[in-house]
């Protein structure tokens, strides 16, 4: 992929809003729980998850964008956008268990580690081409949706 | 006046601007047609694919062409140039350019046709971990060759040869075509459209000024070739004696040329010595900047294709559309130039020569290339640039790999564009076209006219002569034409629902 800044940020935002909230909600029910968990409070925990993936992710595409700057062309490979789900998923984990934004209650490594995973892939593999069969100019675009077309 | 009917006279190629009447008063049959797209190759291809799409249907659109499908001449250029159709092209996985969506890629549907995952695993490691996957040119042919059928490609062709584009006097335009002799009642048919597509490549081979001059000098064509004209009779005769060929370019065509004349040594006993001349050596990467450095090493500019990947769709094609005059062409040339793609089977190959001496460079400005008498070679002299030496390097052959001609005015049609419609040149002296490929000042009432293709090099968008370059332009097109009430725009619903028509080849 060759995105641009605000492509990338784009591309976050609507691909978690859409794809990664209908994820959550399926994964949900799926997930490991601990004994006697309520349904509900898998979905907070879940759902602030993805809410940290979201807004902390724009911190993370500035830092993705400046080291685009020192590829020869400006694109950021395949193989990179599974890669930084390691670092992406930890610092998700340590706001979670640090009560950032707030106390999402009790989480276990399973259950976050399930929907992280499942959701990163998805979401890789959908903007890795079948995105531009809804979106047919979006590659051009750089990843926005908005912007940057005539 | 005395008109021949069904051709025209030297008072209707004078005039620019032709009416109805001229045309009734020469004979020349006038076919009524909305658009009409000049060239009949990839680039009217990927046009028609698109506005086919869009749901204009085969009735509103011509295609005059020379060719029999539309990858003819590409193949031809391509098989010259040693890309046959089991080797690979210089193209990415999603510049798919018998689908508009770009997926699933080559490389997918490679793994999945030929049961062949390491592909797949290719695509995903590129280019960090692997080098670029390219598709091969039979698969991008055979896919192409699909599509055609399916969008009734040949429904819409019209054989012949466009000569003249002109305005009309009450709006829009004529393109006047030559049909195959016999195929029609008259010499010249005319069609009356409102907006007209130039995609007519490049107008032949280009030769370097020297060899160009050696080759009329001493009639000698054979000995001289260019790497796009067939030249199969040089390796021929390179596998049955020990020659010596002298190799100039640097570019992705001298790449395939240096692997099939050591190809030719690995797998069939060739004794050739290869001298590479270049004109320009890059020693280390080129760029004096962190942020904008191309990799480079031992005379050779490094990138996947022939601009980076950006161009097509990121922050290098927002740059460019940004900027103006020599600022534009200056950073074109800096993205562009002679580069060729860093394939780790070429590096392995042209160090091995290098260290047992069957591959040598050179370098600097070519003085004089003559016959040496009494022998069947040619000796080139290369005059020494700052610090290099007077060298002469005698071969029995030369193969020019510098490219292909791209000066537009060459191009009859082109020209007439020129000269009679009011288009003009870019700052690299090609067709100026809008950011949407819309040509300058040749609109005629509710008429455009558009072009896409090499032609178009210098303006707005890098990557005009590629696969993903044709298709952007096309998109591009036909936004426009949307806006003009032609089609309909090709939004979310609509892509979907033909996407879902390509993936079962359902005809449209």
């Amino acid at each position: 992929m060759t995105p641009t800044l605000a492509g990338r940020m784009q591309s976050r935002l609507a691909l978690l809003g859409t794809v990664g909230v209908v994820w959550t909600a399926l994964i949900g029910l799926a997930v490991p729980r601990p004994e006697g968990a309520e349904t509900s409070a898998i979905y907070k925990a879940l759902f602030t998850a993805l809410l940290i993936v979201a807004v902390a992710g724009i911190v993370w595409e500035l830092v993705y964008h400046a080291l685009q700057q020192y590829r020869w062309e400006k694109d950021w490979p395949t193989l990179f956008g599974l890669i930084v789900a390691v670092p992406e998923g930890t610092m998700v984990w340590i706001l979670l268990k640090n009560q950032i934004p707030w106390d999402a209650g009790p989480v276990q490594a399973s259950t976050f580690l399930t929907m992280f995973i499942t959701l990163w892939l998805l979401i890789w593999a959908i903007t890795n081409g079948p995105l531009q069969i809804v979106a047919l100019r979006w590659r051009y675009r750089g990843g926005r949706f908005l912007g940057g077309w005539g | 006046m005395s008109v021949t009917q069904g051709d025209v006279s030297r008072q209707l190629v004078d005039s620019s601007v032709w009416s109805d009447q001229d045309l009734a008063n020469h004979g020349i049959p006038v076919y009524d047609m909305p658009f009409v797209s000049v060239g009949g190759g990839i680039g009217s291809f990927a046009m028609v694919d698109t506005l086919r799409i869009a749901g204009i249907t085969t009735d509103q659109i011509r295609v005059i062409s020379d060719l029999e499908r539309p990858s003819q001449t590409y193949e031809y250029l391509a098989s010259n140039s040693q890309i046959r159709s089991g080797h690979r092209l210089r193209s990415d996985s999603s510049s798919t350019v018998d689908c508009i969506w770009g997926w699933p890629g080559y490389a997918l549907r490679e793994a999945w046709g030929k049961k062949t995952p390491g592909v797949a695993v290719q695509v995903l490691l590129e280019p960090v971990a692997a080098d670029y996957y390219t598709p091969k040119a039979g698969q991008v042919y055979e896919s192409l060759n699909r599509e055609a059928a399916r969008i009734r490609w040949n429904q819409m062709v019209v054989p012949g040869i466009v000569r003249h584009v002109r305005r009309r006097d009450r709006g829009d335009y004529f393109v006047l075509s030559t049909p195959p002799a016999g195929s029609a009642a008259t010499k010249r048919i005319a069609f009356r459209s409102r907006f007209i597509h130039m995609a007519v490549g490049y107008p032949g081979v280009r030769f370097l000024d020297d060899l160009q001059a050696y080759r009329k000098e001493h009639n000698d064509f054979q000995r001289v070739v260019n790497a796009y004209e067939p030249h199969d009779h040089v390796y021929a005769e390179m596998r049955r004696r020990p020659c010596t060929v002298l190799v100039r370019g640097a570019g992705i065509v001298a790449s395939r040329v240096l692997q099939r004349l050591i190809d030719d040594r690995d797998q069939h006993g060739a004794q050739t010595t290869i001298v590479h001349l270049f004109r320009n050596y890059p020693a280390g990467p080129q760029g004096d900047k962190a942020t904008f450095r191309r990799p480079a090493a031992k005379g050779w500019a490094y990138q996947g294709f022939n601009f980076p990947k950006a161009a097509w769709g990121g922050q290098i094609r927002d740059h460019l559309e940004s900027l103006e005059g020599d600022a534009r062409r200056d950073f074109i040339d800096a993205i562009g130039g002679t580069n060729t793609a860093p394939r780790k089977h070429w590096r392995e190959q042209l160090d091995r020569g290098e260290a047992q001496g069957f591959y040598l460079q050179g370098r600097g400005e070519v003085q004089s290339v003559i016959p040496i008498p009494d022998t069947r070679q040619i000796r080139t002299v290369v005059g020494g640039t700052t610090g290099l030496p007077t060298t002469e390097y005698d071969a029995d052959f030369i193969i020019d790999a510098t490219g292909l001609e791209a000066n537009i005015e060459d191009h009859r049609v082109v020209m007439d564009l020129l000269r009679h419609v009011g288009a003009g040149k870019n700052v690299k002296g090609r067709l100026d076209v809008e950011r949407d490929f819309r040509v300058r000042n040749a609109d005629n009432g509710e008429g455009r006219i558009f072009a896409s293709g090499s032609m178009t090099l210098g303006g707005y968008y890098a990557g005009v002569d590629s696969f993903l370059g044709l298709q952007y332009a096309a998109l591009r097109i036909h936004d426009n034409l949307v806006d003009a009430g032609f089609g309909q725009r090709i939004g979310p619903g609509r892509s979907t629902s033909q996407w879902w028509k390509w993936a079962r080849n359902t005809g449209i």
